[in-house]
């Protein structure tokens, strides 16, 4: 018998169903993976199963574990069934977490409503179960409050709270989406070590999580479970269209093909800059620090790293949008000084940007045609309405977007929709650099392939060169030319996109690479592919920034900070990087 | 936290003096005198009184004069009542009003509290409704319609409770004007306590306590009930400030001898030293509750606290 019989279950608001008719079991010690994109209904499904949804919610169907009915039953009955035989883990541990008390106290609680322990005990099997995920002087960071914690961290405590009851099932929602990819691989890891006899139902929409990791997988689409089998097979030979199209839409760092270098002729040059800010206590801290770049004329140049790295601080300096403490910028041979405000209205309409959330980045009173049409009044005040009205048709036109979605509001659009307007909105001026910053990390895969094709497409019509910042090394090895990896406010590689993807230089970026879940379940996941955590800006490690967590460390590692030096056609910043092979 | 305090009542300084200001001008500008009386006084008396008491120097030394005194310690004395300085006078009304206000706030806080939380614990249930309907009816109608209404109601027609202060003993003749005083704060407070603890209820650490099988009651009070009772808290200075110019009315219904009291009169004699001094007096306060207000909203969120 299977620990956990899901039939026929639905979840209702209203006339609207979010999961509907939905029938799978997972059994002891089992491994399950759930996929689908954003609106699936695998959170709801999920939350559903042990009582968690809200009132307004209507669940039909049977939810029975260890033959025990769950669906529609009262808090009070539930109660002991949750932590003690079902333990749950959700995405954003910084949300999740209760920020006004104590982990300790947070974890202390559960175990005194279960009763499984009281008093001191309580407390020392709260340490104990702090130090089993990994939290370092877990007797003292049982006082520390979740804001204190990193996001990796914060993590460990939510899995900590979940599996201190030791119990028969886990279900983790999307447990490492808010987190980066190297700390990421370090919780997925902790997962599995962990998780002894306890079946876990693990929910993403990361097909590279699932394909490594689970024995059995779940698609669900639109509500509905539209494939179920085993990993090996689903990935092998899909049997549903909706599987197929995701399995299509999943990118992967070992391959597929990579766009070849252009040309040569350098359009925007960074020269020693550095972005400092300054902390509470008057600190002096660099987000980015004595970083040299150039981008070439109709290049993606992919700037990476894990969050802390500068990435975006890099950029928004050279927009001028907040102050850049030392070194310059300099396009088409004139410098780019100051604020943005204060520049030259021919450099302003040549670098535009893109961000990361349409729906944040769009004014929701403004009208697409308004939206798309405001940087013309700006910098093309002479324009008639006539002409200005032609202008913005077109270039929705070239976004894939016709003219019935002049008239719509920001939130009458899909989030891939939504992009394709803020795109349109930096296009529109015919700008020579488009920066974009984290521009499809919020877009489900599919839409995220289409994103990237109108990207490719504008470019090579207009030659446009793009500066492409990412998380996700997939997307950048699908879309870049050329990449920068950045770490701690350093530049440590620059390399052209497939030299860097078949033969890392930095330790560092083999770490990224073998972090990078990869979306087949014939290759094993790397295991640890990088220890420890992001240092804090606060006080950056000494010599090489990356020493601390770096295998090859030496002597010369901790005391002298080593300059980008050429290897091959790349830059590497290390000082040992020729003398091994990763 | 120590620095903070001491930095933040530095702070407050030019506060303090801008309310001094405006006061000693407000109250100068009103027509008429401290020793303006129905039977006028022969010139010389009056131009004697007036010298003895400074009145008849230009504004601007007169406050000199006044600031030099406060410098010191002195708030002078009172214009009207004869042989009392201010000091004196606010000496002798404030326990009492000491002891209204504080009891006023106290029930405002129990009964708010916990009708707010009731309320949003069953949102949207009758009960909910009723408890909503009440606040709104607290918030919409001044005190000094309440006030009289109870006396009319409770004291006149149901002779449960005296109508007013002196003569009568013990506890009994507090409740009027405490439950007065209270009513529009209870009333607002159980609207915001409502209003966070819903928004509270409705945060993922919530939901992660409750798939911790913490259980209603524990979840309420272990979970909830801190960052539920920020907002109120945040109301807690504005409440006190209402709590005082609510006493000012109050006293003055009930014949209160407290410093409610004191404020009117010495406003309708012009008695320039009473009306300052109890702003000023009033103004320390607001200011001092507020800073401890915003202490314990540090201690509450761990997040707000600095180094």
């Amino acid at each position: 018998m299977s620990l956990l019989a899901v039939s026929n279950l639905s979840v209702r608001y209203g006339d609207d169903a979010v999961v509907d008719g939905v029938s799978f079991s997972v059994g002891r010690g089992e491994c399950v993976g759930l996929v689908g994109e954003s609106g699936a209904g695998k959170t709801q499904a999920a939350l559903s199963l042990l009582g968690l949804l809200p009132k307004n919610a209507n669940i039909t169907g049977n939810i029975v574990f260890d033959g025990i009915e769950l669906a529609n039953k009262s808090n009070k009955q539930l109660d002991p069934i949750r932590a003690m035989r079902v333990g749950m883990v959700f995405q954003d541990p910084m949300l999740a977490l209760n920020p006004y008390l104590r982990v300790g106290k947070q974890l202390r609680q559960i175990l005194l409503q279960h009763e499984m322990a009281t008093g001191d005990d309580a407390d020392r099997r709260v340490v104990e179960m702090l130090e089993r995920v990994g939290l370092p002087d877990a007797g003292r960071q049982f006082r520390a409050y979740p804001h204190e914690l990193s996001g990796g961290m914060r993590q460990r405590v939510m899995i900590a709270s979940a599996l201190i009851c030791e119990p028969d099932l886990l279900i983790a929602d999307e447990p490492t989406t808010a987190l980066d990819v190297t700390v990421q691989a370090q919780i997925l890891d902790l997962l599995e070590a962990l998780r002894d006899e306890t079946a876990l139902l693990l929910i993403t929409h990361d097909l590279g999580i699932v394909a490594g990791r689970c024995e059995r997988l779940l698609v669900f689409n639109a509500g509905k479970l539209v494939e179920s089998g085993a990993t090996t097979s689903v990935f092998a030979a899909p049997e549903s269209a909706h599987t197929k199209k995701l399995l299509a839409a999943a990118l992967r760092v070992d391959r597929g093909e990579i766009p070849r270098p252009v040309s040569a002729k350098t359009v925007l040059a960074v020269e020693s800059a550095s972005v400092s800010y300054r902390d509470n206590s008057r600190q002096q801290l660099y987000a980015v620090r004595d970083v040299s770049l150039s981008l070439r004329e109709a290049e993606t140049l992919a700037i990476v790293g894990e969050s802390g790295s500068g990435k975006s601080s890099l950029v928004r300096a050279v927009l001028g949008l907040i102050p850049m403490g030392a070194g310059r910028a300099v396009y088409a041979g004139e410098p780019l000084e100051g604020s943005v405000q204060s520049r030259a209205a021919s450099q302003r309409r040549d670098l535009q940007l893109v961000f990361q959330n349409p729906a944040g980045a769009l004014n929701p009173q403004m009208r697409v045609a308004t939206l798309v049409g405001e940087p013309l009044l700006i910098h093309k005040p002479g324009l008639s309405a006539e002409r200005r009205n032609e202008r913005i048709v077109k270039i929705l036109e070239k976004v894939g977007l016709d003219e019935s979605y002049l008239r719509r509001f920001p939130h009458q659009l899909s989030g891939g929709q939504a992009q394709r307007v803020a795109i349109a909105r930096a296009l529109i001026l015919q700008p020579k650099i488009l920066i974009c910053d984290e521009a499809v990390a919020a877009l489900d895969g599919s839409v995220r392939e289409q994103v990237l094709a109108l990207l490719r497409k504008v470019q090579s019509e207009s030659g446009l060169s793009t500066i492409f910042i990412s998380h996700d090394l997939a997307v950048v090895r699908s879309i870049s030319h050329r990449v920068a990896v950045m770490y701690l406010g350093r530049l440590i590689e620059v390399a052209d996109t497939a030299s860097l993807f078949s033969t890392p230089r930095h330790p560092y970026t083999k770490a990224l690479l073998d972090a990078s879940p990869i979306p087949d379940p014939l290759i094993a996941p790397v295991t640890a592919p990088l220890v420890g955590e992001v240092p804090s800006l606060v006080s950056p490690p000494s010599g090489c920034v990356f020493h601390p967590r770096c295998r090859f460390a030496e002597e010369a590692c901790r005391s002298d900070r080593p300059q980008p030096r050429a290897l091959g056609s790349a830059l590497v910043a290390c000082h040992k990087a020729n003398e091994f092979t990763l | 936290m120590l620095r903070y305090a001491l930095l933040r009542l530095l702070g407050a300084i030019p506060t303090l003096l801008l309310v001094i200001v405006l006061a000693f001008l407000m109250v100068h500008a009103a027509p008429g005198g401290p020793f303006d009386a129905e039977r006028v006084l022969p010139s010389d008396v009056a131009a004697n009184i007036e010298a003895a008491y400074h009145i008849d120097e230009s504004l601007a030394r007169q406050f000199m004069r006044y600031m030099s005194g406060l410098a010191r310690g002195d708030m002078g004395p009172s214009y009207r009542y004869r042989d009392y300085t201010v000091a004196e006078l606010i000496g002798s009304g404030l326990p009492l009003s000491l002891q209204i206000g504080t009891l006023a706030m106290a029930l405002a806080l129990l009964v708010g509290v916990s009708a707010g939380s009731v309320a949003a614990l069953k949102q949207n249930s009758m009960l909910d409704r009723i408890v909503m309907s009440f606040a709104m009816t607290g918030i919409s109608i001044p005190v000094f319609v309440v006030a009289p209404v109870l006396v009319l109601l409770l004291a006149v027609k149901m002779h449960v409770l005296p109508a007013g202060w002196s003569g009568t003993a013990g506890a009994a003749k507090f409740v009027l004007p405490v439950v007065t005083l209270a009513l529009p704060q209870i009333a607002y407070i159980a609207r915001l306590t409502r209003a966070s603890m819903i928004d509270v209820l409705g945060s993922d650490f919530i939901r992660t306590a409750r798939a911790q099988g913490l259980g209603t009651r524990t979840l309420i009070r272990v979970h909830a009930l801190k960052p539920a009772m920020l907002p109120v808290l945040s109301y807690m200075g504005p409440a006190i400030a209402a709590i005082l110019t609510g006493s000012v009315v109050v006293e003055e219904v009930f014949s209160i001898p407290g410093l409610g009291q004191f404020f009117v009169r010495g406003a309708l004699n012009r008695d320039y030293t009473l009306v300052l001094g109890i702003v000023i007096f009033y103004a320390t306060l607001i200011i001092s509750l507020n800073l401890v207000v915003d202490i314990l909203y540090a201690t509450i969120d761990p997040r707000v606290r600095r180094r």
